[in-house]
């Protein structure tokens, strides 16, 4: 191990240490990035300049700021050491921003035009050039001021790095508190900063998981229990009204379920007469399909991204590896190589790349992988021992996956390179199963 | 280890069944309620008053105790399993076949096999792994005549583990078929 690996090894088990001791860290969004900091592009994040009555509704500046930092990329100058508050690009003098060593600027108004009506405008700059690289300007509602700052930060971060953001995006989690007798459960929705959550279901002693966005963002499809005496089964509800529809009353159970990349099927897994199997399901009609029939455990499928391909787990080889199939279900063939066990994967949006719970054997326990198809290479990016349900966001560069702190589940977010993680502190009890959603 | 000794673990539901099936929606329009209202009754008859220790009401409560009658095997409704296996040990086939000798001796009874596995490994992987369980001692009470359709089989795969511990203590005790009726 490197001194500098160790140091951050120290860096993350002080910070756990810290959420281990200050109970007034829980019940409200925490994230810290625990290792990787210090080495993104320097960036300038003037307050925006607020105009109206009172104090502003929201701090898009700070918004803005929490995006790009938690995104590993970016290094944010402390406003303390910035020598002026321009509010647009003819305010600034590039020597202030120089002489702090920052490459890119970023400024900003946040006007009140009405009794609900706020104009919100911003600039990137570049600092040794001394120019605009991009500007935007909204007319929004209160109600909208988050959204407009997630997508002020998924612009600048186009211009800087060359990727689509991902900042306006939502996600969705299962939460699970013990209450005297009964284990309650949560399904969530929140903004992809963890702000704003919104809960989507509440059941009592019924498990919740696996939950799936649809392409859209207009529903989730995930998995729970009607009552004591039926299996699981999946269900179908729309966001924004809450209609919800069991899919499918098929003799058995049904779980896994998977949106195709046109929103029109479902991959799902059915478990009948003691055999588990990938069925995909056209959600207008109901109508099943079954796509293997092995007498192994098939189950977890996830579609590639041009929806040609799923990649499924099997213990068909006798421990559970992950295996790719023609939509159609022809040419089953194994991917997974490397590893005791391998599970739960899923395609990055260029297809190249799966994100997989990996077993490396060895008393390793599980942890979040980096597949590459091309290779067979698998990248270990994490160091828990119960690490699960990884899920890319829609842009490819960050894993959110489900690690435990002592006994007890919180989210954490890892860049696909390994290079950043970070602790998510998002409610109190067992927070589980985040899925990221493709488009808001 | 434990089971050598004699140890019989009662898990119990305790509280009352909750009356009706809430679906409702709240204020927001978007949320949904669900409560299971059978969940209470899960509770096993031989349980009853063993309850020791310092318990909250209603939490699970796990009762070890030294039984002198585990030559009779009805008196076991948990099975237990090896990691990711779904084969009986021969202890468990004893307990199951005895079970299956019972109730193919009266009919008319209903029986439900829960499938249930540790936490390791993923969850939808451990839903289709409880449910191998399930189907395993579901074979074996049909080969000995309890008809199909008086046989249920749910996994619950982690989701309802009766010890907390991260061990192998622990994980023995959660991978099981429970046998209910």
């Amino acid at each position: 191990m490197t001194p500098d690996r160790i140091i951050r090894r120290l860096a993350l088990w002080w910070l756990l240490g810290a959420f281990a001791f200050s109970p007034s860290a829980f019940g409200k969004l925490t994230i810290e990035i625990t290792e990787g900091a210090g080495s993104g592009i320097p960036i300038a994040a003037v307050p925006f300049k607020w105009t109206g009555s009172g104090s502003p509704p929201e701090d898009i500046g700070a918004i803005v700021s929490a995006d790009l930092y938690r995104s590993g990329r970016f290094d944010l100058l402390p406003a303390s050491d910035f020598l002026s508050r321009p509010s647009e690009a003819s305010e600034v003098r590039y020597k202030d921003w120089r002489l702090i060593k920052a490459e890119a600027l970023v400024v900003g108004r946040l006007t009140m035009t009405g009794p609900d009506q706020f104009d919100v405008s911003f600039e990137l700059l570049d600092v040794y050039r001394e120019k605009v690289k991009t500007g935007l300007k909204f007319s929004v509602k209160r109600s909208q001021l988050r959204q407009v700052a997630h997508q002020i930060s998924d612009r600048i971060f186009y211009e800087m790095t060359g990727i689509e953001g991902a900042f306006n995006t939502r996600i969705a989690y299962v939460t699970m508190q013990q209450q005297d007798k009964d284990r309650i459960y949560q399904l969530m929705v929140a903004d992809s900063d963890g702000h704003d959550p919104q809960e989507i279901l509440k059941t009592t002693n019924l498990p919740v998981l696996s939950p799936s966005w649809s392409p859209n963002g207009q529903w989730l499809a995930y998995v729970s229990f009607s009552d004591d005496r039926s299996g699981a089964n999946i269900w179908l509800q729309d966001i924004a009204s809450g209609q919800r529809r069991r899919i499918a009353r098929i003799d058995g159970s049904a779980s896994a379920p998977a949106w195709s990349p046109d929103g029109r099927s479902l991959a799902l897994t059915v478990s009948a007469s003691g055999n588990t199997d990938i069925y995909i399901m056209q959600v207008a009609t109901g109508e099943l399909r079954r796509i293997t029939k092995d007498p192994a455990i098939d189950t977890e499928p996830a579609w590639a991204p041009d929806g040609r391909e799923l990649v499924f787990t099997s213990d068909r080889g006798g421990r559970p590896q992950i295996y790719r199939a023609k939509a159609d279900g022809t040419g089953v063939e194994r991917l997974t190589r490397e590893g005791k066990e391998n599970a739960g994967a899923s395609y990055d949006p260029t297809g190249k790349r799966l994100v997989l719970v990996t077993n490396q054997g060895s008393g390793a326990g599980y942890q979040i992988g980096v597949f590459y198809l091309e290779s067979g290479r698998t990248d270990v990016l994490t160091d828990g021992t119960l690490d699960e349900s990884p899920t890319f966001s829609s842009n490819g560069t960050m894993i959110l996956y489900a690690t435990k702190m002592g006994r007890e589940g919180v989210l954490a977010a890892v860049s696909a390179d390994g290079r950043v993680r970070q602790l998510l502190k998002l409610h109190d009890g067992d927070v589980r199963e985040p899925a990221w959603s493709v488009s808001r | 280890m434990m089971r050598r000794f004699g140890t019989i673990v009662l898990v119990l539901f305790l509280g009352v069944a909750i009356s009706g099936c809430a679906a409702s929606k709240k204020k927001g329009g978007s949320a949904v309620e669900v409560e299971d209202a059978t969940i209470g009754n899960t509770t096993d008859s031989t349980a009853s008053g063993i309850g020791t220790g310092d318990t909250t009401a209603g939490e699970i409560i796990v009762v070890e105790e030294n039984t002198t009658n585990m030559d009779d095997p009805l008196g076991q409704r948990v099975v237990y399993f090896d990691f990711d296996s779904a084969n009986l040990t021969p202890e468990a086939q004893r307990i199951v076949e005895a079970h299956a000798q019972y109730l193919a001796g009266n009919p008319g009874m209903a029986v439900v096999l829960e499938g249930h596995a540790d936490e390791r490994g993923t969850r939808e992987y451990n839903l289709a792994l409880g449910e191998r369980r399930a189907n395993a001692v579901s074979q074996i009470f049909q080969s000995l005549g309890v008809p199909a359709d008086a046989i249920r089989t749910i996994s619950y795969g982690e989701e309802r583990p009766v010890s907390m511990g991260q061990d192998e203590g622990a994980w023995s005790l959660n991978r099981r078929v429970e046998i209910l009726y």
